[in-house]
């Protein structure tokens, strides 16, 4: 292996905290690198997003596309490497990945979350034969199918509403007796004449031959069992925050999630996080990408701290 | 453009008979994970010049003949022939690495 790459500034994760993170970064002039698994996380998938102000309805796709070119502009690089193991030596940070060693003044966590998985038997048997995390990724692939969508929020509502679009049948299974999810795609979801929601009931098993072919579920306040014929199971019962990379480094609360302050900074010095992966209370684009944005200026105050300058705050004066 | 266009016509040809590795990208216009694989993947074709491999891309919709026979249900898929068998199957967006691994080991 060679000599570890040298950066001022780390980012791992290249969804809206991650190159934002990049954007304010690399326009304060510093060696800035993103390591990435892949381009944009959630948002990518989120289909059609109608929220991030000032942008009207456009594919979360396409809103991370143009954060890309924009920390590209400013002089980001992005490397498409899975990041193993995150370490510290001194007052420099070292991140390894399968063929390369990068080291940093600063790093900042941008990582993002998870797919919860459902644990039940035949799920991790027929993932991807029929088994999907991702239903605006696969959702075509069940065109005049049965399907089934697992969960009662947001992502579970959205998934019913676009696969009644191209599945013969869709039953939407929660273990609750209401969804959490947005009224609005409720009330679409409900005068669909192929969606059929089955309250108070849970998903047991997913059984087939060599793709799913029907699912086991139970109704959790009578115990009657019933079994479902179908295609696909679509799995959206929310995300978890994987970090036992950081374990060692930084604080984390109970749920996996990073600590952090009002200002990003987590509770090692020249650690900062943003976005999901942190434990802030709503996981929005917009939130994430404003969260990125004080990592960064955070982490360029750390470094101007420790090279004998001061930097006030932005918005007018000394202090 | 990533590697060589496939379809259910050219398949037997160009991947069952050849006596290269051939990894064979699935995926549609629709899929937001195969969008974000294309520039790994022109990337690898770049990285595997001159290499004992063929770095081919299908069409799901377009060719559902092949892409059922071998049950694909999730995209993008990624399937590695050799000598006219799956010798290796992955799935979802991944690394450049991740996938250049199971090249290297295979030729």
């Amino acid at each position: 292996m060679s000599a570890a790459r040298e950066y001022d500034c780390i980012i791992i994760g290249a969804g809206a905290a991650g190159l934002t993170a990049a954007i304010y970064a690399a326009r304060r002039t510093l060696k800035t690198v993103v390591l990435t698994k892949d381009l944009g996380g959630q948002a990518s998938i989120a289909g059609l997003v109608e929220n991030y102000p000032g942008l009207g309805k456009e594919t979360g796709l396409n809103i991370m596309e143009r954060f890309k070119k924009q920390a590209e502009e400013y002089g980001a690089e992005i490397v498409y490497r899975e990041v193993n193991q995150i370490g510290k030596k001194g007052d420099q940070f070292f991140v390894k990945t399968a063929d390369n060693e990068f080291s940093s003044k600063v790093i900042i966590l941008a990582f993002g979350l998870t797919p919860r998985d459902l644990n039940v038997p035949g799920e991790s048997e027929f993932k991807n034969k029929g088994v999907s995390y991702c239903s605006t990724c696969d959702g075509p692939l069940f065109k005049d199918k049965t399907v089934a969508v697992v969960g009662g929020g947001n992502s579970a509502l959205d998934s019913a509403e676009l696969l009644s679009k191209i599945a013969k049948q869709v039953y939407l299974i929660h273990r609750g007796d209401e969804f959490r999810g947005e009224k609005i795609v409720l009330s679409k979801l409900k005068e669909r004449d192929n969606v059929l929601m089955l309250m108070n009931t849970e998903i047991a098993e997913i059984s087939g031959g060599g793709i799913v072919k029907a699912i086991k579920v139970i109704n959790n306040q009578t115990s009657e069992a019933m079994e479902i014929k179908c295609d696909g199971v679509f799995v959206e019962v929310g995300y978890i925050a994987k970090t036992e990379i950081v374990k060692d480094l930084v604080e984390r609360n109970e749920r996996n999630q990073i600590k952090i302050n009002s200002n990003c900074e987590t509770s090692c010095p020249g650690v900062f996080a943003a976005g999901d992966v942190t434990d802030i209370t709503y996981k929005q684009i917009v939130i994430s990408a404003g969260e990125g944005a004080k990592a960064a200026l955070q982490a360029y105050k750390f470094l101007q701290h420790k090279a004998g300058k001061t930097v006030g705050v932005d918005w007018g004066g000394k202090n | 453009m990533a590697g060589i266009e496939i379809n259910d016509s050219s398949f037997e040809a160009e991947v069952l008979k050849s006596d290269k590795l051939v990894l064979v990208d699935i995926w549609a216009e629709w899929c937001t994970p195969c969008k974000i694989m294309l520039p790994v993947m022109e990337e690898l074709v770049k990285d595997n010049e001159g290499k004992a491999v063929k770095i081919a891309k299908m069409n799901i919709d377009e060719n559902q003949s092949t892409t059922q026979k071998y049950n694909v249900m999730s995209i993008p898929t990624f399937l590695f022939f050799k000598n006219g068998e799956v010798v290796k199957q992955s799935i979802g967006a991944q690394s450049k690495e991740e996938l250049q691994k199971v090249i290297d080991e295979n030729i």
